[in-house]
This record gives C-alpha cells, sequence and structure tokens, in this order.
C-alpha cells in the first residue's frame, strides 16, 4: 500500500470538499439563518488539514488499483465525516452519528433522512443536503479530476473506483477531459431541470434544491412530504422525466449529443430500462386504479412517478405508497434492486448487469439443452469478456450479502420485517425511503446508533459497488507491503 | 493531435506511452483484450476492441477527425490495408510498418499508391542504427542532426582518459578538437555543465560537433577509432540480412552465424559477399574457431534476448573492441551496459522514436516551432532544433552577453555551409539552424531559452 501517495490524494480531496461547501456557504450568508458560522468552522478545519497532508512528500506516483480503490472509499468516509460538521456544529442535528447518517445519506445519493420536520432546518444546511447529493451523483473524485489540471495516467483508477457499472469506461482519450465532459453535461441537464421547474412557479430556491436532488438521484427534498407536498402535475412530470434522462449511462447522452438519437435506441441496456419503466408503470396503474385512486390519470400520474423515482433510485415521492396494495409494493420494491443504468448518477445493481445476467441464464440453459454446444455472450454486438460475466455473478451474490448483514444488523431494534428490508434495500440500492415506518412519510430517527452506523456504511457501500469499501475489510490491504 | 494507433504491441504500446504523455489524444484499436488492459490501465489513452481493419471500429475510433493513424500490428498487409481505408475514412496523415524485405524495394511505389505519410520497416532501421555504431566504434549511441553535419556522441570515460579531473574551461588548451559536452550523466543525475566542471572516471559524456572534430576528439583522449573491418553476427534474421547489405557498401566484412540449415542457404543465395556458417552462436568453442577474438565488432541479433546477452558477452570476454546486441525485452539499457555490452539495440524502441520523430515534426509544423526533437538520456533530457526566425529576440547579440535558463545549453549553430560550436563571441543569426539540449524542461520556442529580463521564465 502506498499510503503517502494515498494521504496526498486525501488532502486534495479535502481540499475540493471545502471548495464544495462554498455554495452553501454562500446560501446560507443570503439567507443568514445563523448557520453560516458552521461551514466557515467545517471550511477552516478541511483547508489546513488537507493542505498538511497534500504537502506529504511521496516517493512513487503511480496509483495502482489498489490504490485508487483505498482512495475512492477513504475520501467519501473522510468527505462524510467533515461534510457533518455543519449540520452537526450548528446543532440543527445534535447526534453526531445522525449528522453522519444525513451526509452519506445525501453524497451516496441515497436521499434516507434521520429528520423528523425536515422544513424546520436553515436554507443553507438544506442546500447542503442537497448539494451533497449533486455532487455525490457524478462522483467527488470525478469532480477533483475535472477541475485539476494536468490528471495522470494512472487516476484513471480513482475514477473506476468511483464509476458506476462494470466496465466504466471514458468518453474521450484524455480522462481529465472526459470527466470535464461529464460535469459539464452534468451541469447542463440540471440547470435545464432548474430552468423548467422556474418556469412552472416553483419558487426559485425550491427550483434549485430540488433540481440538484432530483439530478444526482438522490431525492432529499426540503418538503416534508417530498414533491408531493407541492401537488402540482407539472412538477412532477418535470421531474420524473428528468430523473429518468438522469438515470441513463452518460456515455450515451454524449453520444446522442455527436451523432444524434438514431443510435440511442440501439443500446440493449437502454432499452432493457424503457421495457423495465413501460412494465412497471403499466402494472402499477392497473393495480393501483380502481382501488386506491378513482381515475386511471391519478393512477398513471403516480404509478409513473413513483417508478421513475424507484428504478433511477431517487426516493422522491408524490404521493405515499406505503398505502398501496401488496403487489405494487413488491414492484416498487424489484426496482429498487434493478436501479438504473451503468455511468449514470442512479443506484442499485444497474440494468447493465441484469441485462447480461439474463443473457448468461440464457447460455446456461442453452448448455444444458446442447451440452457441446459453445455460446459466446454478446452485448452490443461485441463479444462479452467471462471475466467481466463472472465479474457480474459476484457482484450478485456480494449485493445480496451485504444487503442480509445490514438486514440482520437493523433487526436487532426490533422493527417488522417490511421495514427493515426495505431499509436494508434502500441503503444499498441509494434510494431512501422504504416500506412501513420508513416509507415516504416516515425517517430513519427511531433507528438505533449502530443501526444507523451499519445502514450509513451499506449506502458507501451501493455507491462505491462495494468492492472500493470491501478492500478496507482485507487484512492484507493494510499492509505496506501486500503478500 | 487525435492520434489512432491500430495494434498493442511494443512499439503500439511504447508509441502510445509518449504521445499521450506529450498531450495527444490517443486511441488505441486492438484484438487482445488483455493488451488493451494493460494499456488502459496504465496510459491515459481510450482502447478500442476490435479488428483495425473493420471500418466499423476505425468509425468507432474516430478516424474521421484523426490527425493521424499509425498501423504497428505485426502484418504488413493489415498495416497497409489499415492505413489505406484510413486515409479514405479521413485520417490526415498515416504510418504504417511494413518490415517484409519482399516491399522493402517497392516502398517508394507503395508510399505513393497508398498515401502514406511514413513507411518504417523495424529491422532495416535497427540495421541502419548499427551501421552508425559500427562506423563509430567508442560512442555508445549516434544521433545525427542538421542532416548529418552534426552528430550527438554518447561515450563512457574511464581512468586511463587524460580529460578526467580537469575542469572544462580548461579544456581547450590540453585537447584540440572543436567540440562541445552538452551534457553529463553521472549516476542518475544529468547535468548541463559548466566551465568549472570537472569530469569523473565513470561520467557518461554527450558530445556535440562535426563528425570529424568528434573523430579527433576521440583520437586524442585515447579512445581508438581505428576503422572496423571485420564483423560477426550472430543470427541470421532480417536485421542481420539488412546489415550485411549495408555494411557491404561501407567495405566491412561480414560473417553471419545462423543455426538453422535452410535459412543459411537462403542467406547465402540472397548475400553473395557475405561468409554464411552454420552453427551455435552461444557455443564458444566454436565461436573462438570462427576466430572470434580477431573480429573487430561483433553483432548479437538472435530471436533470444538471453542468447545475445551471453554471446555478447563471450565476445567481450575474448577482447572484442566493440560488441552490439539486439535486445527486445528491454526498458533500461543500462542494466545491460553495465554488463559490459557496448551498446544495445532494441528494434521496437527505433521504430517508436523514428514515428515519434515523425510526429513531433508533424505537430512542429503545426505549432511548434522545434525542427526535430529528440529524447535522450531515457527521456531525461530533449535535443531540440530549431531554426531562428525574425522573432527572436536574440538575433545577433553574443552569447555571452545572455544569461541562459538553468539547464538549458545551445550545442551548436549551423550556417550554411559552417558548424559552429558556440563560444561567448558567437552570436545566432537569421536562418541559423540552432542545437538545444534541455534538461528535464520543456521548450516549445527558441526564446525561451534565454532568461526574460528581470523574469524567472
Amino acid at each position: 500500500m502506498n499510503f503517502r501517495l494515498i494521504i496526498k490524494n486525501l488532502g486534495i480531496v479535502l481540499m475540493v470538499g471545502a471548495a464544495i461547501m462554498l455554495p452553501s456557504l454562500v446560501v446560507s450568508l443570503i439567507c443568514s439563518e445563523g448557520d453560516a458560522m458552521s461551514f466557515l468552522i467545517t471550511i477552516g478545519i478541511m483547508v489546513p488539514v488537507g493542505f498538511c497532508m497534500f504537502r506529504i512528500p511521496v516517493r512513487n506516483r503511480n496509483i495502482y488499483t489498489r490504490d485508487g480503490f483505498a482512495i475512492a472509499s477513504l475520501a467519501w468516509i473522510l468527505l462524510s465525516l467533515f461534510g457533518a460538521l455543519p449540520f452537526f456544529l450548528s446543532g440543527c442535528i445534535p447526534s453526531f452519528v445522525d449528522a453522519f447518517f444525513e451526509t452519506v445519506s445525501g453524497l451516496s445519493t441515497t436521499g434516507s433522512s434521520i429528520l423528523r420536520d425536515i422544513e424546520s432546518l436553515p436554507k443553507g444546511l438544506l442546500f447542503w443536503r442537497s448539494f451533497t447529493n449533486w455532487i455525490g451523483g457524478m462522483g467527488v473524485l470525478v469532480m477533483m479530476l475535472a477541475v485539476l489540471p494536468a490528471a495522470g495516467a494512472s487516476t484513471i483508477q480513482m475514477m473506476k473506483a468511483e464509476s458506476p457499472g462494470p466496465d466504466p469506461g471514458k468518453l474521450v482519450p484524455k480522462i481529465g477531459q472526459s470527466a470535464k465532459i461529464l460535469y459539464i453535461m452534468y451541469t447542463a441537464l440540471t440547470f435545464v431541470l432548474f430552468i423548467m421547474l422556474l418556469a412552472g412557479g416553483m419558487p426559485p430556491y425550491d427550483s434549485l434544491v430540488h433540481a440538484l436532488s432530483a439530478a444526482g438521484t438522490g431525492g432529499f427534498s426540503i418538503k416534508n412530504l417530498s414533491v408531493g407536498e407541492y401537488n402540482n402535475v407539472y412538477y412532477e412530470i418535470v421531474i420524473a422525466v428528468f430523473m429518468l434522462i438522469f438515470g441513463v449511462n452518460f456515455s450515451l447522452h454524449y453520444q446522442t449529443l455527436h451523432g444524434g438519437f438514431k443510435n440511442i435506441f440501439r443500446d440493449e441496456e437502454f432499452r432493457f430500462y424503457l421495457f423495465t419503466i413501460a412494465g412497471a408503470v403499466v402494472l402499477l396503474t392497473w393495480n393501483t386504479c380502481g382501488n386506491v385512486y378513482d381515475n386511471v390519470w391519478d393512477s398513471l400520474r403516480h404509478s409513473f412517478f413513483q417508478t421513475s423515482s424507484m428504478i433511477t433510485t431517487t426516493g422522491f415521492s408524490s404521493t405515499d405508497f406505503n398505502l398501496w396494495p401488496v403487489f405494487s409494493k413488491s414492484i416498487l420494491v424489484i426496482l429498487m434492486f434493478i436501479g438504473g443504468s451503468a455511468g449514470s448518477t442512479a443506484g442499485g445493481m444497474k440494468c447493465v448487469r441484469f441485462v447480461l445476467l439474463f443473457k448468461t441464464i440464457k447460455r446456461e440453459v442453452g448448455r444444458i439443452i446442447h451440452p457441446r454446444s459453445v455460446y459466446t455472450v454478446k452485448y452490443g454486438g461485441k463479444t462479452v469478456d467471462s471475466s467481466i460475466l463472472s465479474g457480474i455473478t459476484n457482484y450478485f451474490f456480494v449485493y445480496i450479502i451485504v444487503f442480509t448483514v445490514t438486514l440482520l444488523i437493523i433487526s436487532l431494534d426490533g422493527f417488522d420485517m417490511v421495514s427493515n428490508f426495505t431499509a436494508a434495500a434502500a441503503a444499498i440500492g441509494n434510494i431512501g425511503p422504504g416500506l412501513g415506518i420508513v416509507g415516504p412519510t416516515g425517517n430513519y430517527a427511531d433507528y438505533s446508533a449502530l443501526s444507523k452506523i451499519a445502514l450509513s456504511f451499506t449506502m458507501l457501500f451501493g455507491r462505491l459497488e462495494i468492492y472500493p469499501m470491501l478492500i478496507l475489510f482485507a487484512p492484507t490491504f493494510w499492509k505496506r507491503v501486500n503478500i | 493531435m487525435k492520434i489512432i494507433i491500430i495494434g498493442d504491441g511494443k512499439v503500439g504500446y511504447s508509441l502510445a506511452e509518449h504521445l499521450s504523455q506529450e498531450d495527444h489524444d490517443v486511441t488505441i484499436i486492438d484484438k487482445d483484450p488483455e493488451a488493451l488492459r494493460k494499456a488502459s490501465e496504465s496510459l491515459d489513452v481510450m482502447c478500442v476492441r476490435g479488428n483495425g481493419v473493420s471500418t466499423r471500429i476505425m468509425m468507432e475510433a474516430g478516424i474521421k477527425t484523426a490527425d493521424l493513424l499509425i498501423a504497428a500490428t505485426s502484418s504488413d498487409e493489415m498495416n497497409m490495408v489499415c492505413a489505406l481505408t484510413g486515409k479514405k475514412l479521413g485520417a490526415k496523415h498515416t504510418v504504417a510498418r511494413i518490415r517484409d524485405p519482399e516491399y522493402a524495394n517497392e516502398l517508394s511505389v507503395l508510399k505513393a499508391e497508398l498515401g502514406l505519410d511514413l513507411v518504417i520497416n523495424p529491422e532495416q532501421a535497427a540495421s541502419r542504427e548499427i551501421g552508425r555504431l559500427l562506423r563509430f566504434p567508442p560512442a555508445t549511441d549516434v544521433e545525427h542532426f542538421a542532416k548529418g553535419r552534426i552528430e550527438f556522441i554518447e561515450i563512457r570515460t574511464n581512468h586511463n582518459m587524460p580529460i578526467i579531473g580537469i575542469p572544462l574551461k580548461d579544456l581547450p588548451s590540453r585537447i584540440a578538437g572543436n567540440i562541445l559536452i552538452g551534457a553529463v550523466e553521472r549516476g542518475d543525475e544529468v547535468i548541463i555543465p559548466n566551465g568549472d566542471f570537472v569530469i569523473k572516471s565513470g561520467d557518461i559524456l554527450y558530445i556535440v560537433g562535426k563528425p570529424s572534430d568528434i573523430n579527433e576528439f576521440c583520437k586524442q583522449i585515447g579512445l581508438l577509432t581505428q576503422k572496423i573491418k571485420n564483423v560477426m553476427v550472430v543470427g541470421g534474421g532480417r536485421v542481420a540480412h539488412y546489415l550485411a547489405l549495408l555494411l557491404r557498401q561501407i567495405d566491412m566484412k561480414v560473417k553471419i552465424i545462423e543455426i538453422d540449415r535452410e535459412r543459411c542457404i537462403e542467406l547465402s543465395e540472397m548475400l553473395p559477399d557475405a561468409l554464411i556458417i552454420n552453427g551455435d552462436g552461444t557455443d564458444q568453442a566454436f565461436l573462438e574457431s570462427e576466430n572470434l577474438c580477431d573480429m573487430d565488432a561483433f553483432v548479437a541479433l538472435t530471436g533470444r534476448d538471453e542468447e545475445n546477452l551471453i554471446s555478447a558477452l563471450l565476445a567481450k570476454q575474448c577482447g572484442v573492441k566493440k560488441v552490439i546486441a539486439k535486445i527486445t525485452r528491454i526498458n533500461n539499457p543500462a542494466v545491460y551496459t553495465v554488463l559490459g555490452v557496448d551498446s544495445i539495440v532494441n528494434p521496437k524502441l527505433i521504430t517508436a522514436n523514428y514515428i515519434l520523430r515523425f510526429v513531433r515534426g508533424l505537430n512542429s509544423a503545426l505549432n511548434n516551432p522545434a525542427n526535430t526533437v529528440y529524447k535522450i538520456i531515457n527521456g531525461k533530457a530533449e535535443v531540440l532544433e530549431f531554426t531562428a526566425t525574425k522573432s527572436l529576440r536574440f538575433l545577433n547579440i553574443p552569447l555571452k552577453n545572455l544569461r541562459l535558463v538553468n539547464g538549458v545549453i545551445i550545442g551548436a549553430i549551423a550556417r550554411k555551409n559552417e558548424i559552429i560550436i558556440p563560444h561567448g563571441d558567437d552570436c545566432v543569426r537569421l536562418g541559423d539552424n540552432v542545437l538545444v539540449i534541455a534538461v528535464n524542461k520543456r521548450i516549445v520556442d527558441l526564446n525561451e531559452v534565454i532568461a526574460s529580463v528581470g523574469g524567472s521564465k
């Protein structure tokens, strides 16, 4: 392990983290609700600490895969710790564990909250909450690569550890350039969403916060009842459509910018994504129409919004879906596991993995029928490497393991099965609200500190796609010489 | 520049490494996922998996906007087709590696008809390099600048040389010869020496000068510059073939040892002037029976690095003055030269370097005024050739009045028919070709050589 190099990079992350806090500081200064000081103190701690870490001399500057993974996971933990300080220092969230939970939930774009009354918080802190959603969506390290000059070749390891999907790639040959393009597209799309919400009559502050949360597919709202509080069809449609856009692979957006729309429907993952959404909307509408809602339109409206919110793992709600029939709730839980596309801001297991898992099943069945047959799994017309396929099946297994362990730990608190199950699923999938006591109108405040810590780490596991976090638990990882 | 490299072999990888470091946008196409994985993990390049001949793959790699396509797969035909399609699809320049001797004579036709901008034959390039080393035995490395009028050589000092222990400013009084010591490698350090610099034994000197002056200098410091007449070559591959043809032109006699009987017959048909011997080049008794000890030079060119190294060491032990070995798996030639091998030749690296020179030249035509950029001492220093234009700030000012940036030296000035090794009273005039040596610095413009007034550029 090249600890010096890791510490140096973490120092840079901290300084970038301090810069990320500046917009929130500005907002809190404008609103002047007494939370500006907590931001100032946090930045005042982060910058010198980060600078000292940055100044550490490094002998070998090559970032190997293990170093990249370590930087990614430690950076996220570190930023969550420092990011929790404003909540804690301002006294709005008195318990540090709660503040940590809230920050992890923001950065990992989960959107679970321990706040019983969100609206009572100062505007600056609420903005910071949503801004962590936005930054966490595309990634802190990607941000770092985008703003820093001369990102070396080996920084790809850091980007790989942070970007979701089985085989993250670059958009253009240069990594720094790729990161810049990603953030430019991301910012532009967020801005369009902001303008559209504004045009629909939402107050500027609300529009901005919701645009940030929706872009990161995080789902922090500033209303206790989330988007449902506005009860406005226009907002719901705009937000739902944009959540779906942010749940699409950004390299597909880039290709669309360059080559037009004709290629987008050839993408297998995108087709699977659309198909799943369409299927879920139809089933939910059918199931809720008549027994929850009186007419098809209301039913369609809420089904579409909830489907979009769940599959992109955002976690906004337009209505209390806890009151829906069991079949509908089951569909929502299934969507939680599927998640968005690789290379998007969404969480979950990602559509591409499901596409490939289904293809593997097809191959296995074919093998039983024709034992001597030779099948190659193809994706987008190209043969998929068997190492990627086995990686995906392994990923599926580890995902379930992490989910199970979390479920076991939080079960100690003695809440009902549905709440615990969905809480664990929502944490690892970075969704936010689940069902039962953690449903759209509920929150995580009643869980014990242990459960909150467990859930926090599960959220990080989910955001970094498990392995970067899992590597921290390997004893050899902490040795200078790895044997 | 946007550069597409087809073929992620040693040459392709090495090119991608250097070009991406020089801030070009590099995309590599290859069929082998393993090779691509290595490239994508350690280089800042984009990798596209697939057949480089396929237009779809080329389009995916962005051939339409590419400035340069380099075809460096292992197959000549594939490279030709790649270059041809690439050009038709919109690549502005194309480079192909074509190595088969059968095509070697048709290169000019191929170049014109396929629209190739550069054709590189690695074996031929390697044989040229070996030829240069044999023509000038004291040097471990020889480079040419200003169309061959300025030579840049690398020599290793030993304690017998009369230049050891004297400061450079006293050098002209002791040793005649108009040369300049441009850079010195001492241990891991590369130094641009000034007048007070004292040469120690074991230093590696990089000397700039006219070929005749350098020859004279070497004679005086006791490096024999006796002409090489007899060369023994072990391994009768393509490099040996080209080398034999080349050496015949400069009146050297060649003896080729080759283990494969069939190949010996082929060689004897193709090279009537060379002596072809069928035998094992690592067998000491056999080599000695073939008068190894009386040879002026020994070149090990088999396909295996280990064998080359063993035969080279045998030859060195027998007292052969100039021993050259071909090594393919490198990175650090110093490892081998420490063992006593005089020079190391790496065809892949030579190929990569050759193409790099071309790319830099291309780039300079676009926006960099340097005519040639050449990396020396494992890339720690650069030799650059500039043409002095009107925009130069120190035209006609004697060099002694200029304050040069640290780590930079003006090595030579080529003016019409004259080569000037600059002293304090010389100055750069309009149209001169100026050779600059820079250590740990990127010089993009000749004006950057002087420290700006009051500034700290």
